[in-house]
């Protein structure tokens, strides 16, 4: 991970900076709301880059006023998967699609072991590289275990 | 190299987290009433409230208690005080028509601009809002209702209902569990009134003593007496450009004397009912003169013959002449 010094892992808006605490998580969240989005909580175990669809914790809150709706169902999915991924993401239907506009992540594992880089020798010289990360070795809900 | 303005987690100690700044941004703090008062908008809102709700005295009184903590809490903030938010819980019990839907939708706004709520936004739901059909489908319905109604005010209409005693399999008692949990949690992110009529409501408290104790603000709403009854029909009136003709209010509040001896008397709905079939009358006394140029006074008069051809009056004369 020689770019990514910290080991963490960098998807989404803000992943470069400190997480983001309760009352920061619900600025942004109150800035999607007054824009007219939906937030949608998802979460996985499986941090690679490719893995685009999470799990969904509940439905996406429509019609929601206040931030601290979206708040109280990220305290019941931190209370569930305090060891996984957790990320918030908004929906803005104004394209008659809901398209995802927003999406940063507001949990993470207490240790994230980050990702190898294989190489596979094929014909000739040539080269083929893949991303595998270590935490996803291990069974499906028995990664990141404390 | 320059210091980054952020620290990376792991590495070192982090900023401290952004305060909110402190409310009156750098002015003096307040010292008197007077002072906070001009800086809030306490006054106005319940200067307003009295002038536009007629009677219905124990709930501005305990508006006014509400507005006086406010402003209290503020001057007791700048001697450095700690208050926690008061409990705001309301429930409204009272006959029918005697505003408690009405004061709960004022209500919203009026501890939104008090400062109290975020959003002042108003969810009005009933028992269907609340409860499911089936197995798991009560919880998951509750909750979405409570995620919209936070930063505002759950207006829970005629909420005996989300209690059945004769069924103990009701899913009604699940969603007054969720509500309780969340009354108690969310203290400062929701206000929860519940409202009905005073018998079934006492019914639906004696068996969930923990939602009596919850709600900090139990209001009883008196019936309206014969001249607050009149003025608000005064009002009714004006507010769809109405207004009472020639002896048309001696006649109303003739109408109203007989009307509150009858039985399943509703006060303001009863009211506003009896002026819907005023108005009725009008229009068709008005459509019988098909020739007649009308004028604007035409139109907008209530005449006492609208009133006197009420089923009231001739079912009063009915019941003498014997």
């Amino acid at each position: 991970m020689m770019t990514n010094p910290t080991g963490r892992l960098t998807q989404g808006q803000f992943s470069f900076l400190p997480d983001l605490s309760d009352a920061e998580i619900a600025l942004q969240v109150d800035y999607g709301l007054a824009r007219g989005y939906a937030w949608s909580i998802e979460y996985s175990d499986d941090p690679h880059p490719r893995n685009t669809y999470w799990e969904m914790f509940g439905m996406p809150m429509f019609d929601l006023k206040d931030a601290a709706g979206v708040l109280i169902e990220l305290g019941a999915c931190r209370r569930t998967f305090p060891q996984h991924y957790i990320r918030l993401m908004a929906f803005d239907s104004t394209r008659g699609v809901e398209s995802v506009v927003m999406s940063f992540i507001v949990n993470r594992p207490e240790r994230e072991p980050g990702f190898a880089l294989e190489r596979q020798e094929g014909a000739g010289r040539s080269m083929r590289y893949t991303l595998r990360s270590y935490a996803a070795d291990a069974p499906e809900a028995e990664r990141y275990r404390r | 190299m320059s210091t980054p303005l952020y620290s990376i987690p792991g590495t070192g100690a982090a900023p401290a987290a952004p305060d909110a700044p402190p409310a009156g941004g750098g002015a003096p703090e307040p010292r008197t009433v007077r002072e906070v008062l001009a800086r809030s908008n306490a006054g106005a809102v319940l200067e307003d409230l009295d002038r536009s709700l007629v009677g219905l005295a124990p709930v501005k009184a305990r508006v006014r208690d509400i507005a006086s903590l406010l402003v209290v809490d503020r001057l007791r903030m700048a001697l450095g005080l700690r208050a926690d938010a008061p409990s705001l819980h309301m429930s409204f019990t009272g006959n029918p028509g005697t505003g408690k839907t009405t004061v709960a939708l004022r209500m919203a706004e009026i501890l939104h601009r008090l400062g109290y709520v975020r959003r002042g936004h108003l969810v009005a739901v009933t028992r269907d809002d609340l409860v499911g059909q089936y197995i798991g489908h009560t919880a998951p319905k509750t909750r979405e209702v409570l995620k919209k109604a936070m930063g505002g005010v759950l207006f829970i209409d005629e909420a005996y209902y989300l209690h059945r005693p004769e069924n103990e399999r009701d899913y009604g008692q699940e969603a007054i569990e969720l509500l309780l949990q969340v009354m108690e949690n969310e203290r400062d992110d929701l206000v929860v009134i519940v409202a009905g009529y005073k018998a079934h409501m006492d019914v639906f408290f004696r068996s969930n003593p923990g939602l009596r104790s919850r709600i900090a603000h139990h209001i009883d709403f008196p019936d309206y007496g014969a001249a607050d009854l009149l003025l608000i029909a005064e009002r009714m009136l004006a507010a769809q450009n109405y207004r009472f003709g020639d002896g048309a209010r001696a006649a109303f509040a003739e109408y109203l004397a007989r009307r509150i001896e009858q039985p399943h008397f509703a006060n303001a709905r009863s009211v506003r009912n009896a002026l819907d079939r005023a108005r009725l009358r009008q229009a068709s006394r008005l459509f019988g003169d098909a020739d007649r140029e009308l004028t604007r006074d035409d139109l907008t008069s209530i005449e006492a013959a609208d009133i006197r051809a009420s089923r009231v009056f001739s079912m009063a004369a009915a019941s003498h002449a014997p």
